[in-house]
């Protein structure tokens, strides 16, 4: 434990925390911008700064430690000049467009300004190079940034993926991509992680609001919508529930508000999925405890993001894949096959929209694979968020909107389609129906959940042996069957780079791209609640408890989708219509021609030459004001002090010179 | 265009050549990160310059993500991206060589040459740089062609010195 004092207040801490961390454990609240506990401590923006007694300069408390007998002052005169200063310096070279950002009011920078108390711009002058970079997933814009480095470390160390780092120095520092490539480009995996760490509106979703709009407002579209599971534990965060609340009637009542036609549920496709992924399992197993060979670990493939990522760094492992599209693009597939010929409505006039946790689905339906008899299956994905701002725009009162069901027959789940929402819950899904497929009986857990698969850890795995099996999988008799589980990139790249080596000891592997599974997607609210992981991953959980039926295979729809119209799991017409290819990109999409850059829409090109004619207006200097003058006539006060000593150093030289000099002409 | 004339200098051999002791220079660092200055000091040595295609080949050996490795490339001026001349002008421009007339051989190379500064002669001849000071400050005015320093010069030993590059 160590003794210090903040603000005249004696504190006890323990060893090794920082000063912001034992200023907080005091109720000491030390004013932060890039700091995110745990993830972001690099001390980048300085607004933490801190007096020290004893030391020569503020000191940022994200990353200054404590000592004993540490003497700390957050609030002086001169630490609130400092962190107006610094704010007003980082205002300077930012668009400071506000009111027409989609970060207004939920802004970071914003907020602290106004706990700041800054009320006043001091500095006007050059601005860094304007830049904004479409991917059909994230949007940069350049002109936002703050170069917190949020997003860097976020990208490099959590992710693993490093699509992101700065680039060139001082004023023309940019987060970015190598050599100014689009983010469309890269080996980005469009996780859109960075979305929710950015701070301002720098990193955002690209917009498709507008696009739906439009659908919903178009007489000749019949406009479909669907619900991944996370949204539904999430989207409440919006209109101000905590997290983990589930909303699901709420969300299908605010749906059907909007205009959309029909209100299906991505849950009903994640209970297909589980059929048709298991019994592709079940095949691969079978192929290769039989001798006949088969690719095993099989790796599950519902995350755009890791299915990227997979395709750029460890493409020759694609064949692991399991061929399955991802449940909102089989759902999309049937709305303009099986539904559409139902309801008796021409496919082409169908507009499938998906509310996703997720940045990457915006990449996934663009795919050339995500296309069957040449209608896209799915031709708009909304973030939660969008759906949230939708929702505001449109004057729904989403409090007190009732409970509402999912249209049927495309409407209605199970509880392990809920889990798919949460890290290990595809996985969980599975078991629950592979074991009871294979040995009759219900998977051998407490309240069917595979325990050791969950949890928020990088890797989880388990066991799980077969005994007493039914004659007709007799091959699975004894098998102790291996699975491990990993959200986030950088768990998948390990798991990958052990399967690359040969020393893959698993059967069946299940990733998620983003730390913690899609309830913690790149396209869900921004929290700022330290537990949100763990009370969505509740909300899920309870989701799938409080559910008539809890394994896929129980969903009677399901069953009769198949007897009506796909024939049996992996038959021909599933594999027209819910399977799907792999892509071999390269580390730097050297393999493939096809890229995901998009023209930048037309406000933000008339945000552009807004810009680009202010700049021409702003002459490139800083306007001299009382405080500002203060400080540079320090400045070059210092600057003088410093010049005179040089001088009189050169001066003690050349007097040494002569002398010698003297010596040798006397010698001479 | 200069980049055009400077790249075609190395053809595909001697490309394969200079990628192989790239290759091998990463291995004699045995690929740690800490080393990539050094690593893309000599890669600039080697290739005369680091284009993309190699920054992506650096990272691939490295393991280093490219945004990294370009990162660190855009940081340094002394890297350069494009490609630089047969041989590197580098006028000093220091306090004693500027006082003693290092800025008219700025403007007479510049005129001579047709180059801007940190540019390449379109025939890739040559790429001009100012340097702050190169050491020379007594032999002012000073500047260097590749390794060799030449000092005390004035705009009328330009034309000679020059030709011996060409």
């Amino acid at each position: 434990m160590v003794n210090l004092t903040i603000n005249n207040q004696k504190v006890t801490v323990e060893d090794g925390i920082t000063i912001m961390e034992a200023a907080r454990r005091n109720n000491i609240h030390i004013p932060s911008l890039c700091y995110l506990q745990g993830i972001h401590q690099a001390g980048a923006c300085r607004i933490c700064v801190v007096e020290v007694e004893g030391a020569k300069n503020l000191q940022a408390s994200c990353i200054t430690q404590v000592a004993e007998g540490m003497v700390v002052h957050t609030n002086t005169e001169r630490v609130r000049r400092a962190r107006k200063m610094l704010y007003e310096l980082m205002l300077s070279d930012h668009s400071q467009d506000c009111l027409t950002c989609s970060r207004n009011l939920s802004c970071e920078f914003q907020a602290l300004g106004k706990l700041l108390g800054v009320d006043d711009t001091r500095f006007e002058g050059e601005r860094s190079p304007f830049q904004v970079d479409a991917s059909v997933s994230v949007t940069r814009d350049m002109t936002k940034c703050i170069l917190c480095r949020r997003c860097v470390t976020v990208c490099n160390e959590i992710q693993g993926v490093g699509a992101m780092s700065p680039q060139n120095r001082g004023f023309k520092t940019e987060i970015g991509p190598a050599m100014k490539l689009p983010l469309g480009k890269v080996n980005c995996a469009l996780c859109g992680q960075c979305t929710i760490v950015c701070p301002v509106g720098a990193l955002n979703e690209t917009d498709s609001t507008r696009d739906v709009w439009e659908a919903l407002s178009d007489p000749r579209k019949f406009t479909v919508v669907q619900v991944a599971p996370a949204v539904r534990v999430a989207l409440g965060e919006e209109f101000g529930l905590p997290a983990g609340s589930r909303v699901t009637g709420k969300l299908a009542a605010a749906l059907r508000r909007l205009g959309f036609k029909r209100v299906f549920d991505t849950n009903f496709a994640a209970d297909l999925t589980i059929m048709e992924e298991v019994t592709e399992f079940l095949t691969r197993a079978r192929d290769a405890l039989t001798g006949k060979g088969a690719v095993l670990p099989m790796i599950t493939s519902c995350s755009p993001g890791w299915i990227k990522f997979i395709e750029h760094n460890f493409y020759e492992l694609l064949n692991h894949l399991s061929t399955c599209k991802s449940p909102h693009c089989m759902l999309g597939a049937l709305v303009k096959s099986f539904y559409a010929e139902s309801i008796n409505v021409k496919p082409e006039n169908i507009y499938t929209v998906s509310v996703m946790p997720c940045t990457a689905k915006k990449f996934e339906i663009e795919r050339e694979e995500m296309v069957n008899n040449g209608n896209k299956n799915v031709d708009a994905v909304i973030t939660t968020r969008e759906l949230a701002q939708m929702i505001k725009t449109a004057g729904i009162d989403f409090l007190t909107l009732p409970d509402e069901e999912f249209d049927n027959p495309l409407g209605l789940s199970t509880g392990a389609a809920d889990i798919f929402g949460l890290t290990g819950g595809v996985m969980e899904a599975a078991l629950r129906t592979a074991y009871e497929l294979v040995t009759g009986r219900e998977i051998p857990f407490d309240g069917l959940h595979v325990t050791p698969i969950v949890g928020l850890e990088q890797i989880k795995t388990a066991t799980i042996k077969f005994i007493d099996v039914l004659p007709e999988y007799s091959f699975m008799e004894g098998l102790e069957l291996k699975v491990a589980v990993t959200s986030g990139l950088a768990g998948a790249r390990m798991l990958m780079e052990q399967l690359a080596k040969g020393e893959s000891p698993y059967h069946f592997i299940e990733v998620m791209g983003c730390p913690g599974g899609c309830m913690m997607g790149g396209g869900q609210p921004r929290s700022s609640d330290p537990d949100v992981r763990e009370k969505r991953m509740s909300g899920l959980y309870s989701e799938d408890e409080s559910k008539q039926y809890r394994k896929s295979h129980e969903n009677p729809y399901i069953k009769l989708l198949y007897e009506k119209y796909l024939g049996e799991p992996n038959g021909p017409k599933s594999h027209e219509l819910l399977h799907t290819h792999y892509v071999p990109r390269g580390k730097f999409n050297e393999l493939t021609t096809e890229d995901f850059v998009i023209e930048i829409d037309e406000s933000t090109k008339r945000r552009v030459a807004r810009a680009t004619r202010q700049e021409a207006k702003v002459p490139a200097l800083v306007k001299a004001e009382p405080e500002t003058v203060s400080a540079r006539i320090l400045e070059l006060e210092a600057e003088n002090r410093k010049l005179k000593s040089e001088l009189q150093d050169t001066q003690e030289t050349v007097e040494i010179m002569k002398l010698v000099l003297s010596k040798y002409s006397k010698q001479g | 265009m200069t980049a055009e004339t400077a790249k075609e200098a190395l053809s595909l051999e001697e490309k394969e050549r200079a990628y192989a002791q790239i290759a091998n220079v990463i291995d004699l660092y045995r690929r740690k990160e800490d080393s990539l200055v050094q690593i893309l000091h000599l890669a600039q040595e080697i290739y005369g310059h680091l284009p993309l295609e190699l920054q992506q080949f650096i990272s691939r050996e490295m393991n280093i993500p490219l945004s990294q490795v370009s990162g660190v490339v855009s940081f340094y001026s002394f890297f350069s991206t494009v490609p630089r001349g047969r041989h590197t002008i580098r006028v000093c421009l220091g306090t004693a060589c500027y006082v003693r007339g290092g800025k008219k051989i700025v403007e007479y190379l510049q005129d001579k040459l047709q180059v801007e500064l940190g540019g390449t002669t379109d025939d890739g001849s040559f790429t001009f740089e100012v340097a702050r000071c190169i050491g020379a400050c007594g032999l002012a005015p000073a500047f260097m062609i590749d390794d060799t320093v030449y000092k005390q010069v004035n705009v009328n030993k330009l034309d000679k010195i020059l030709g011996q590059y060409y």
